[in-house]
């Protein structure tokens, strides 16, 4: 089967800046008090919720390839980028502005409160992967090594998953869809993994 | 993405007591003209009489447009811009409340009667949500005391339970393939709680009836527990003597007890009570610590004297 070339004439830079759309919009709302009644809490869900978009969009890469056969991997590592660094707004806006710096309370909610743990657990797991995404760390841990190392965002997302489904009062619909579709993208890998030892 | 539709006003702009009172006169005037159609005040929008009660904070309120745009009223969904985008659908009149159990006069309470027949109170209470956050809003009410009292208790009488209305074709979020919660919504006081003069059936806010969102057409205020003891849209009240079940506690008995008073000393297992933050106030405002029993100890810190409130949470 033929790939089709449409899908990659944009360059992969460009996912930057069309990436961070959001969040340029996110913050100039937050400034100028457009959004809503509590625009903290909607700050710091929507930062949230855009990094689980760019991660699940991450996740999705190699099976558009192996399934449908859409080659974005091009795209990944920009993806990725944009991912973490949606991770790191929703974090600072966490310590910056909702817990204003209260370090004692920000260690008390990492340690007490599951949902915070998890959420840093993936923040944790992520950065190792920010930090290596480019070619000179290919080169230097050599790329199956690299790649290897790169398996960490499997739990990182399902962590931040997790971190969403906790954080409600009760059960609801959207973090569980996000819980569900991950569920069904790292159960593939596991039995692509699994088909590839038998076949080996 | 979320759009948020509704224009905010700055935090300087937030209403102050004066331009809302302003705002009263004008709708009052509007409304004797004949000229509430055309401002989008029905009938039954008019403005209420009221008087004012001690009991109320002279705190700066919370805007009529946040009020009635971030709520939690799982009815009509989870989000909390929900309510204001599905209760126009909700049917408030007629509207009875039942009201019946361990009482010598059981009956029914009609949504007219209340609104014309009780005194009605503005009531400034401050408001703190079990999710630590906080309003000052400005009910209108009648104390639930005075209420019940038309009813005759009998002495053995322990508790109320209340239940919300359960009407799925209105309420969306009662149907579907989550249900958030259990339905009917059920909540509960003990009766010194209930007759407790801070404790008000509500009918309306900011001199009007109660915006849809807001629990129309009826319903409780208790301004020392967390935000979801105040249930809304009441249909029915009853008097027991075994302490009634109550949603959030079925929901998850180990965070929600049957009291859920306002404590900065217990934690929610999921998040700390100790502060809050102040509806209003825009991304840069400190948080406020969150007084015991929500600035209510003492009027009600009696109630509770020689309980163990970690205990009953
Ligand atoms: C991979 C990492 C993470 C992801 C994908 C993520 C995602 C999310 C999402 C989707 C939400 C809820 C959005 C909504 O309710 O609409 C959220 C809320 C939240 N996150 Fe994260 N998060 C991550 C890491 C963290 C970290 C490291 C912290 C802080 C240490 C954190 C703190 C919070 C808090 C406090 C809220 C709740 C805000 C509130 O409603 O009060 N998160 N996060």
């Amino acid at each position: 089967m033929a790939q089709s070339r449409i899908w990659t004439v944009l360059p992969s830079w460009l996912i930057y800046p069309i990436g961070i759309i959001p969040a340029v919009y996110l913050f100039y709302a937050a400034f100028t008090n457009q959004l809503g009644a509590d625009p903290l809490d909607a700050l710091e869900n929507e930062l949230g919720e855009w990094a689980l978009k760019f991660l699940v969009a991450g996740l999705l890469i190699t099976p558009l390839l192996k399934i449908v056969r859409i080659n974005l991997v091009k795209y990944r590592r920009a993806i990725g980028l944009v991912a973490f660094v949606y991770v790191a707004l929703h974090l600072t806006v966490y310590v910056a502005l909702d817990r204003q710096f209260g370090w004692w309370e920000i260690w008390g909610d990492i340690v007490k409160r599951p949902y915070i743990t998890i959420g840093m657990a993936a923040f944790v797991l992520l950065l190792p992967l920010a930090v290596t995404s480019n070619n000179a760390s290919v080169k230097k841990l050599g790329a199956s090594a690299w790649r290897n190392l790169h398996k960490l965002a499997y739990p990182a997302v399902l962590f931040g998953a997790v971190h969403y489904v906790l954080l409600k009062k009760t059960w609801h619909p959207e973090p569980l869809a996000y819980l569900a579709v991950i569920l069904i993208l790292l159960a593939w890998r596991f039995f692509k993994y699994r088909q590839s030892i038998k076949n080996a | 993405m979320t759009v948020y539709k509704y224009n905010q006003p700055l935090p300087s702009e937030i209403t102050s007591k004066s331009d809302y009172l302003n705002r009263r006169t004008f709708m009052a005037g509007a409304a004797g003209l004949g000229l509430s159609p055309l401002i989008g005040i029905g009938a039954t929008h008019a403005a209420l009489k009221t008087s004012k009660s001690p009991y109320s904070t002279d705190e700066k309120t919370t805007a009529l447009e946040h009020v009635t745009s971030y709520n939690n009223f799982y009815e009509f969904g989870t989000g909390k811009s929900d309510p204001a985008k599905h209760a126009g659908s909700l049917t408030t009149r007629p509207w009875t409340v039942d009201v019946g159990g361990m009482v010598n006069k059981p009956g029914t309470l009609d949504i007219e009667t209340l609104l014309t027949k009780f005194p009605l109170e503005e009531r400034i209470y401050r408001f703190r949500c079990v999710e630590a956050w906080s309003m000052v809003i400005p009910w209108v009410g009648i104390p639930l005391a005075s209420v019940l009292k038309q009813f005759d208790a009998q002495g053995s009488a322990k508790y109320v339970a209340f239940e919300t209305l359960e009407r799925p074709e209105e309420m969306p979020g009662q149907g579907g393939l989550f249900s958030s919660l259990p339905w009917p919504y059920l909540e509960g006081l003990r009766m010194d709680e209930a007759l407790h003069p801070l404790t008000i059936l509500a009918v309306g806010l900011y001199g009007d009836v109660l915006p849809n969102q807001n629990g129309a057409p009826v319903r409780l205020v208790v301004p020392w527990k967390y935000g979801f003891k105040s249930i809304k849209s009441i249909v029915s009240m009853k008097l027991t003597e075994k302490e009634p079940p109550t949603s959030w506690n079925k929901a998850g008995p180990n965070e929600y007890g049957f009291y859920s008073n306002v404590n900065p000393e217990v934690s929610h297992p999921r998040w700390s009570q100790a502060s809050e933050r102040v509806i209003g106030g825009g991304i840069f405002a400190a948080r406020k610590d969150t007084p015991f029993l929500n600035g209510y100890a003492d009027e009600v810190g009696s109630l509770y004297e020689g309980m163990d409130l970690r205990k009953n949470y």
